[in-house]
């Protein structure tokens, strides 16, 4: 049975969807079967970041109401042969986006795939709470900056409270993956510290991703960065926040400084 | 296909609601309710208030309005305490009596309103008995320990007694409590204590951020407090109708 992913954030334009394309792909390179859903209704990009738009026939609408199979639905990457898009409908209303028939196709992608990768449209709403819904990990991506933290801190209770994990009494994995991380504006003291977003929302740090032009250069490519530039520092920072969600005790290096974390002693006095 | 009716349950339900007693004049009142609410944003949105008009001689005219101009903040009115009968009505929200729903008859409407008070005790005593029977009473003696970081957009809400929170309060969430708080770790959020009219309840935190900070009702909010309280811990109680704040070493 493959482990079911949420990455989520509340705010939007923080780099969830980068994230999941990155992460996706970081954990197919190794090996292991992996799909990323988009769950971003009316407001599709994960095809693009990932080079498949152009290959999009069904999507996860379609297969929710029964009008493709999701064999019909899945598109393979072109590069790693283990990883695969379940892509969002560009057109239709999210209202399509039924309790039942999401728990049907992820119960189906748990049993095909060793991770099931759910890309959260921004928000609380019905989106993103579906998408969080049948997750056994997630990964909260938040920039250091004050409403992206106060809106994450937000979908950590919902993660706590929302979720099927929650509703059967049990504890939702959570991860902090800190994006967009700016180390001049960090040393201008324009952005919050890293202590101080770790202390606000208390839960381990999966890693921090640096601000990077090679993320867009990636996507304008319409490739996971982690596949463009294995070598690019945003690429080594996904690639070792995957080795840490592997179980890996790596610490977490602040881009800029000296100083690193170690997630787990974090995550130790956390929730 | 008839089907047996099922018999109709009435259960008994006490809530903890909000008390606010406007002043005359009211334009002046409500530019202090703004005040009040812009500094800590959505503070009285859903929740239910009571407006307590008791001793207010103002006609039923200036009632409807002060009512509409509540609702247009999004403070909705769930019911009237201290109303001569000539000020209740259909349109208006209901008659309450110290916290329990009142009669709606008022022998004594024509005559000053405390003797209006005084004509419903009798009533009044029946009442707090069928409640007692009914629902659980608000009896300040519980205690609740919360082991996990209250996040934005919760609310711990125990009227019954003290609440204790091993974790932070975040910005956006609230802790609202019959007796004291107990905070071990940040409260950045906000905290109001001693609703039911306790007096004596204080407010504990390791660090203080926090956005509002209520005992029985007196309130200091973010840009009330002392610049140099930031940061530290520090206990708030209730001296006169003046919070009081000290760092606790
Ligand atoms: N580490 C990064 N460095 C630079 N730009 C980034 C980074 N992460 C994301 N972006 C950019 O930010 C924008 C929003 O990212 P996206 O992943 O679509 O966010 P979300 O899915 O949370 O709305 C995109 O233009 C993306 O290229
Ligand atoms: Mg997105």
């Amino acid at each position: 049975m493959g482990k079911v992913i949420v990455v989520t954030s509340g705010k939007g334009g923080v780099g969830k969807t980068t994230s999941s394309a990155a992460l996706g792909a970081a954990l197919a390179q190794n090996g292991d079967k992996v799909v990323v859903v988009d769950f971003d209704v009316g407001l599709r990009n994960l095809d693009l970041v990932m080079g498949a738009e152009r290959r999009v026939v069904y999507d996860l609408v379609n297969v929710i109401q029964g009008e493709a199979k999701l064999t019909q639905a899945l598109i393979r990457d072109k590069r790693v042969e283990t990883l695969y898009l379940l892509p969002a409908s560009q057109t239709r209303d999210k209202d399509n986006l039924t309790p039942e028939g999401v728990e049907k196709v992820v119960a189906s992608l748990k049993k095909a795939f060793d991770w099931v990768i759910c890309d959260s449209p921004a928000g609380i709403e019905r989106g993103a709470t579906l998408a969080m819904r049948h997750a056994d990990i997630a990964i909260v991506v938040t920039n250091p900056e004050v409403s992206s933290v106060r809106d994450s801190d937000r979908i950590i209770g919902l993660l706590d409270s929302k979720t099927l994990k929650a509703e059967n009494g049990e504890r939702m994995e959570k991860h902090l993956l800190l994006t967009r991380y700016d180390s001049t504006r960090a040393e201008r003291g324009d952005m919050l510290k890293v202590d101080d977003v770790l202390e606000i929302l208390s839960i381990p740090l999966l890693g921090i991703i640096p601000e990077s032009m090679d993320v867009l250069r990636a996507s304008n490519l319409g490739s996971p960065v982690t596949l463009a530039d294995e070598n690019s520092a945003p690429s080594r920072a996904y690639f070792d926040a995957v080795r840490r969600l592997r179980g890996e005790a790596l610490p977490v290096t602040v881009p800029g400084e000296r100083r690193s974390f170690f997630g787990k002693l974090f995550g130790r006095k956390a929730a | 296909m008839l089907t047996k009716p099922r018999p109709i349950r009435l259960k008994g339900r006490s809530f903890l609601a909000l008390s606010l007693a406007p002043e005359l004049p009211f334009e002046d009142w409500l530019a202090g309710l703004d005040d009040l609410a812009a500094r800590s944003a959505g503070f009285f949105l859903r929740r239910p208030v009571v407006l307590d008009i008791s001793g207010l001689d103002i006609k039923k005219a200036e009632l409807r309005t002060l009512v509409d101009e509540l609702s247009q903040r999004n403070v909705r009115v769930m019911g009237l305490e201290g109303a001569r009968h000539s000020l209740l009505g259909p349109d208006m929200p209901p008659a309450m009596n110290d916290g329990r729903p009142a009669s709606d008859f008022d022998p004594s409407a024509e005559d000053e309103s405390d003797e209006a008070n005084e004509s419903v005790a009798a009533q009044d005593a029946l009442a707090v008995e069928t409640i007692e029977a009914a629902g659980p009473s608000v009896q300040v003696t519980g205690s609740l320990v919360v082991t996990e970081p209250v996040r934005s957009g919760q609310s711990v809400f125990f009227p019954e007694g003290d609440v204790t929170i091993i974790g932070s309060v975040a910005s956006g969430a609230e802790i609202v409590a019959g007796g004291s708080i107990h905070v071990y770790g940040t409260l950045r959020g906000r905290a109001l204590a001693g609703t039911t009219g306790n007096g004596s309840a204080r407010i504990f935190c390791r660090k203080l951020e926090a956005e509002m900070m209520a005992i029985d009702g007196f309130y200091l909010t973010a840009e009330d407090m002392e610049p140099d309280l930031r940061g530290r811990a520090v206990q708030v109680w209730l001296e006169g109708h003046a919070l009081k704040t000290g760092i606790l070493s």
